[in-house]
């Protein structure tokens, strides 16, 4: 069971690791966040998970249970909060972006 | 009725955070109860946020399947993400498209953003009315139509028959 904790906290801390590196790779503020929130979550998560297993004579199960709905309730909102600042603060999408309805319709609004 | 039902399921999430915080021995539990009905009687007029979920065996079921695809949902979006992050090309193809929800309810609505939040490659914006604008890491699809299809409906048939 300790084995098995182990490895869960492991891979949890090497999604952690590949959401800092996209990070770094990613080439505008959105695309990073997207890197930051998915991975973040998913690697908080397993390893919560791994640490209750490895653990299991301390009964926190409860409470891992709880810190999971937290981050996964609040995770995606405050993404959501910068996103929605960035864009509104005029931050521009990469080059390499296709469109941005978002950007449209604000000015669309503006003319009327 | 509305009120009572709001009233009930603010009791039984309180009792639940309770029992997963302490020990499960009678006394506490007894307090603890005591305490979740003495919040929802002092805060139930607050608790309207709560009138849109539906308690039916239905929608039980269709909440345990939601929490499933969920989980499946989001690990397949970190594959994703990995994969992407980790390939020296970066292969993306982002823009902020624009879709369209059936939902009505603000709490069905603000689970949606957050499911599509943590979902492949997109990521919510901003909120309108009815429309999301969510930044889309590798845009396949021009139309409002094409890109609620393949982001929205997933979730939209599990939560629109938990919250209505």
């Amino acid at each position: 069971m300790e084995l098995a904790g182990s490895i869960i906290t492991l891979i949890g801390s090497i999604v952690l690791f590949l959401g800092a590196l996209g990070i770094v790779r990613m080439p505008d503020v959105y695309n990073r966040m997207q890197a930051g929130t998915k991975a973040t979550t998913l690697g908080t998560i397993l390893f919560l998970v791994g640490i209750s297993l490895g653990h299991s004579e301390c009964g926190c199960f409860g409470k891992i249970i709880l810190l999971i709905i937290f981050v996964l309730v609040t995770n995606p909102v405050s993404s959501n909060a910068l996103a929605r600042a960035a864009h509104s603060a005029g931050i521009k999408l990469t080059d390499r972006s296709v469109k941005d309805d978002l950007k449209n319709d604000k000015e669309m609004g503006e003319e009327k | 009725m509305k009120k009572t039902k709001s009233a009930f399921i603010g009791v039984v999430i309180l009792f639940a955070v309770w029992v997963m915080l302490t020990d499960t021995s009678s006394s506490e539990l007894l307090f603890g109860g005591f305490t979740a009905l003495l919040v929802v009687f002092l805060f139930h007029k607050k608790l309207s946020v709560l009138e849109d979920v539906k308690i039916s065996p239905k929608s039980l079921i269709y909440m345990f399947m939601y929490l499933f695809v969920f989980m499946w949902e989001l690990l397949k979006s970190n594959i994703d993400v990995a994969l992407r992050v980790i390939s020296p090309k970066l292969p993306i193809n982002p823009g902020i498209v624009k879709v369209k929800t059936t939902l009505k309810s603000p709490l069905g609505r603000a689970c949606l953003a957050n499911s599509i939040t943590l979902t492949p490659g997109t990521l919510t914006v901003e909120m309108k009315d009815e429309f999301f604008y969510i930044h889309w890491i590798d845009v396949t699809s021009d139309n409002i139509e094409g890109a609620t299809k393949s982001i929205v409906s997933n979730f939209e048939k599990y939560l629109e028959v938990i919250f209505g």
